[in-house]
């Protein structure tokens, strides 16, 4: 057993876990997180796709303590208020979403994917990047679509800020 | 997964101590060691985690003499500025690993040290003629990697670095399993001071090796046409459900002219 602590969603939060406990579970049931999804059992899928330390990953491929002392942001964490985040507010527009299981884990990835390419994103890329993230309704097309519509409201929001 | 105790090392010396606990593992992005774990194909007693230690982390590049610390990541190798002027065909390879969120966390170090045989880097740093250095020792990449899951490190001994001489010309260029996307055959080709190097992997029986035909053929002509009619024999390579021996043998071929032109371009 370890004692972790963590920062999830900008709020300090800690825990005891055995540390065989994968960062997936220790959301789920220690904090009652269920917005990050498990969806496979070989790290394929990115269902449960979040940020630590803001970069994308795995939540169910890494141990909760491995990840104590870290930054986490999960699904919940990514409106403000009842505004939704622009990649969010995306897929709800394009219909980027159909049984919904993979969006939290698709939300995150395309939320990393946008940060990471601020010039902008083409299909082609997004798509690639996409490589980590499994859709088994496979509504691919939404997704790509949207997360392309996001990464535009992104960069005119960018823009603004500079203005 | 199997009950497992952790630990943080806070430098090389202490992850060294901390292994001697049990049947401790070193835990470095985890990429391959966590899913082993979760289908209990790998259940070691103790984890050492290696990614807080500062003293392996970061590449330097001094002219054409490249060191990259272990546990840099496939995402901090596929994007350093010098790096993709002095060595470009390693930095597009560190791009294509896996899957961004894998390329975040996944290390060089841990990568060689599993020595997965289809794995990018091994044969990477067999054709760059890399060494691999450790707490102990330097490795000549052609003595380290051994066979399937295995190489030359020993009980208590810990990757801490790679380096490598930047060739004039290198590419990699790999034919993915459409499912797992890992190399069903990936070649690594680099034209060096010393001559021609090819590594192959995805394809051998004994994990990553080098092709001395590719090479043979090569080392007058640097060219693709240069390997027309070039044959790798089939008897040491891996038959499985998605790909025969015969199939891979001319798949070397293919992905090495591939590999040799975009080298040349």
């Amino acid at each position: 057993m370890s004692d972790i602590s963590l920062t999830v969603n900008g709020k300090r939060v800690s825990g005891t876990a055995e540390d065989r406990t994968l960062l997936v579970h220790f959301l789920r049931e220690n904090l009652g997180l269920t917005g990050t999804h498990v969806g496979c059992d070989t790290s394929q899928c990115g269902a449960c796709v979040i940020h630590v330390d803001g970069k994308a990953v795995k939540s169910c491929t890494m141990l909760a303590v491995q990840a104590s002392g870290s930054n986490v942001v999960t699904i919940e964490g990514l409106a403000d208020g009842a505004d939704l985040h622009p990649v969010q507010a995306a897929f709800k527009e394009h219909h980027g979403l159909q049984c919904g299981f993979c969006t939290p884990g698709m939300i995150m990835t395309a939320t990393d994917m946008i940060n990471r390419h601020p010039e902008g994103l083409n299909e082609a890329t997004v798509r690639a990047e996409l490589e980590g993230n499994i859709c088994r309704c496979t509504g691919y097309h939404n997704i790509v679509k949207a997360i392309l519509a996001a990464s535009e409201t992104m960069s005119k929001g960018r823009a603004r800020q500079a203005a | 997964m199997y009950s497992v105790n952790y630990h943080r090392a806070a430098s090389v010396a202490d992850a060294v101590k901390l292994l001697e606990t049990g049947d401790a593992k070193l835990l470095s992005g985890g990429m391959t060691l966590i899913p082993a774990m979760k289908t209990r194909l790998a259940a070691p007693s103790d984890l050492v985690d290696l990614s807080h230690i500062e003293e392996l982390k970061g590449i330097e590049v001094a002219g054409s003499a490249i060191t990259i610390r272990a546990s840099t990541t496939h995402y901090d190798v596929a994007r350093d500025e010098r790096l993709k002027t002095a060595c470009p065909a390693l930095a597009r390879m560190a791009s294509l690993i896996g899957d961004p969120a894998v390329r975040y966390k996944g290390t060089i170090g841990g990568s060689i040290a599993n020595n997965d045989p289809a794995a990018d880097y091994p044969a990477a740093l067999l054709a760059l003629d890399a060494t691999i250095v450790t707490n102990k020792r330097e490795i000549a990449a052609d003595a380290f990697f051994t066979g399937l899951f295995e190489t030359a490190l020993e009980d208590g001994e810990i990757v801490t670095a790679v380096t490598f001489t930047a060739p004039a010309k290198a590419a990699y260029e790999k034919f993915r399993n459409p499912a797992s996307r890992y190399a069903i055959v990936g070649v690594f080709v680099a034209k060096g001071a010393d001559g021609i190097r090819v590594a192959v992997t995805g394809a051998g029986d004994n994990g990553v090796f080098r092709s001395k035909e590719i090479e043979a053929a090569l080392a007058t002509n640097f060219d693709a046409a240069a390997l027309n009619g070039v044959k790798v024999p089939a008897n040491e390579l891996m038959t499985d459900i998605h790909a025969s021996a015969d199939y891979r043998a001319n798949l070397i071929v293919v992905m090495a002219k591939r590999a040799v032109a975009a080298a040349n371009a």
